[in-house]
């Protein structure tokens, strides 16, 4: 379980988060939701530790990211931030490949080699795996670092708009992996825009808005029309399909 | 073609032809039963030869990892402001102390080198993200008001002749035996920093991936900056700095091997050595028997090499 407790934060004097207590149960798929600069990011980089806590205390699995050794934190859970465009040239396999370094630490054994070759075939990249990181488009830049967080194999999978740059069939393949994954057992957060995909594949729900958590559990009592019409000032409706809510709001 | 053992071929031949090329005659052949040869080689051919090699190998390695601190490539040790605070604090030393100790202005030299190098990474810090042409200004700027502080201080105290050979020259016609074994420290410094070029590479993939595998950036930054003072200052105490190698061999390699930096550390410590030798022999011939300095040769070499590259770099770079 991730344990949020009395989080508040300012970038630069002004408050982004207020006094935000939630938690995204242990074995679930958690969706984030909410519009733009609702704090989504800047909350799921307070769990993943790329911000220091200004105010709160949040623990993953028991470990308090504000006292945990980096390093230790980087064997229970991974983090993709929502920024990943990055200079270096790096090869797809070679990324993919760092996914292992909080294990190895530099001399990957055959488990290592084993879980990176999985990775990039998970995500459609073999292939591709010879390739320099800036030389590929941007959707395939984005599986490789979905691909290297996976590998980095850990109990819980923080995503930030994993989606971004995906077309249909990679998007619904990274939603059926990270599915699989949460049935084995792991658990997994991510930043979701378009919705339906929270509809369709998430356990749980919270929902941000202006710093605040609007909403929050099972996805059938947070996706309802009143709720997101709010959370989103725009008129929204949710029909149905194959039993799970289908949300409509294009026309 | 695997670039390791070409370069290192070539490497050794231009060692060779370095070895046997001077003012004074001197066949490799006999030189086993001809003691005034030896003497030439062993006390000055030699030296030159290995403080020429340690001396492209360290500044391209440093080059490498001021790279992967900034994360921009159009940065080096000479545009960083590392090489002038080593002038800075030499300059100190001798003004403070003029019969201080050997290893005394090389602590000082480091020590300011390592003040001004941070500096420059706080000053990068601040700045936007997106804008990449901007770290390199502000390193260019940085270096030139310190160098201004340099001279001004040197011309204060009568010591620029001494600012002049640490700042300008970039020569190895000055190096015998004795002269140059503070370099050994450069090259030993660089020769470190590959076993924790794995660090350096993934700190090179931005804080964020960094902090998410685990890495602790403050410390991979700290001895990154080490690395590359200590190498600037040792360059800057022997032989003057040579401008260019630290930013351009580092962007050849990379533009052919990637920033897989485990791989291509060696390949760039060795382009490093055979550019500046390159240069350092072709000084001593095209005006025999007199020489043009090789930091001479890398400056009008290396400014081409860099406008080819930031013409031929993708716009997302
Ligand atoms: N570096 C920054 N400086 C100032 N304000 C910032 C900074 N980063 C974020 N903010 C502000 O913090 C708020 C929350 O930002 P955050 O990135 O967490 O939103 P988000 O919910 O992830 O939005 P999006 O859906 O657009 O990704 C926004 O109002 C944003 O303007
Ligand atoms: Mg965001």
């Amino acid at each position: 379980m991730i344990q949020i407790d009395g989080v508040s934060h300012r970038i630069g004097g002004a408050p982004i988060l207020h006094d935000i207590s939630t938690r995204l149960p242990q074995g679930k798929l958690t969706a984030l939701i909410g519009p733009n600069g609702a704090g989504k990011s800047t909350l799921l980089r307070l769990v993943g530790r790329l911000e220091p806590l200004q105010a709160g205390r949040i623990t993953v699995a028991g470990h308090d990211v504000a006292t945990t050794p980096t390093d230790r934190l980087a064997r229970v859970m991974a983090i993709l931030g929502q920024q990943t465009a990055i200079a270096s040239r790096l090869r797809l396999s070679e990324l993919v490949a760092f996914g292992r370094w909080p294990h190895h630490k530099g001399r990957p054994g055959s488990v290592d080699r084993a879980k990176v070759t999985e990775a990039l075939d998970a995500f459609a990249l073999t292939p591709l795996a010879g390739r320099f990181l800036d030389e590929v488009s941007g959707g395939q830049a984005q599986r490789a670092h979905i691909a290297m967080a996976v590998a980095q194999d850990t109990d819980w999978l923080l995503l930030d708009e994993p989606l971004n740059n995906l077309d249909m069939a990679h998007a619904r393949a990274l939603m059926r992996r990270l599915r699989a994954m949460v049935d084995g057992g792991r658990s997994v957060g991510m930043v979701v825009h378009e919705i339906n995909y929270a509809a369709a594949w998430a356990d749980h729900v919270i929902a941000m808005k202006n710093g605040r958590v609007v909403a929050q559990g099972p996805a059938g009592s947070v996706l309802t029309e009143d709720l997101l019409s709010d959370l989103y000032d725009t008129p929204i409706q949710i029909g149905e399909h194959r039993g799970r809510p289908l949300v409509l709001h294009h026309c | 073609m695997r670039p390791l053992p070409v370069l290192g071929a070539a490497l050794l031949a231009l060692m060779l032809v370095s070895v046997s090329v001077g003012a004074a005659q001197v066949d490799l052949r006999t030189i086993l039963s001809d003691h005034r040869a030896m003497l030439v080689v062993l006390e000055s051919r030699l030296p030159r030869t290995v403080a020429v090699v340690l001396t492209g190998a360290a500044l391209s390695v440093a080059g490498v990892l001021i790279q992967a601190l900034v994360r921009n490539r159009f940065v080096g040790p000479d545009t960083s402001g590392t090489a002038e605070g080593a002038a800075l604090g030499l300059l100190a030393v001798t003004i403070l102390w003029p019969a201080s100790p050997l290893w005394l202005r090389m602590i000082a030299a480091s020590a300011a080198a390592m003040a001004t190098t941070a500096l420059f990474l706080a000053v990068v810090r601040r700045l936007p993200v997106r804008e990449v042409m901007l770290v390199p200004i502000a390193g260019l700027v940085l270096s030139g008001v310190l160098g201004s502080v340099v001279t001004f201080v040197g011309w204060q105290s009568d010591l620029m002749q001494y600012v002049g050979t640490w700042l300008m020259s970039g020569e190895f016609s000055g190096v015998i035996s004795g002269r140059y074994e503070l370099l050994w420290f450069a090259g030993i410094a660089a020769a470190l920093a590959w076993f924790s070029a794995d660090r350096f590479a993934i700190l090179g993939l931005g804080d964020g991936v960094a902090t998410g595998l685990g890495l602790s950036t403050a410390a991979v930054m700290r001895l990154g900056l080490a690395v590359v003072s200590i190498v600037t200052a040792m360059v800057v105490t022997t032989v003057g700095m040579i401008p260019f190698v630290g930013l351009v061999v580092p962007n050849l390699v990379a533009r052919i091997m990637g920033d897989n930096l485990r791989t291509s550390l060696p390949v760039v410590a060795l382009a490093g050595a055979v550019l500046v030798l390159a240069c350092d022999l072709a000084g001593r011939l095209v005006i025999r028997p007199y020489e043009v300095p090789a930091g001479l040769i890398l400056g009008i070499l290396g400014a081409v090499l860099f406008l080819w590259l930031l013409h031929r770099r993708p716009a997302h770079g």
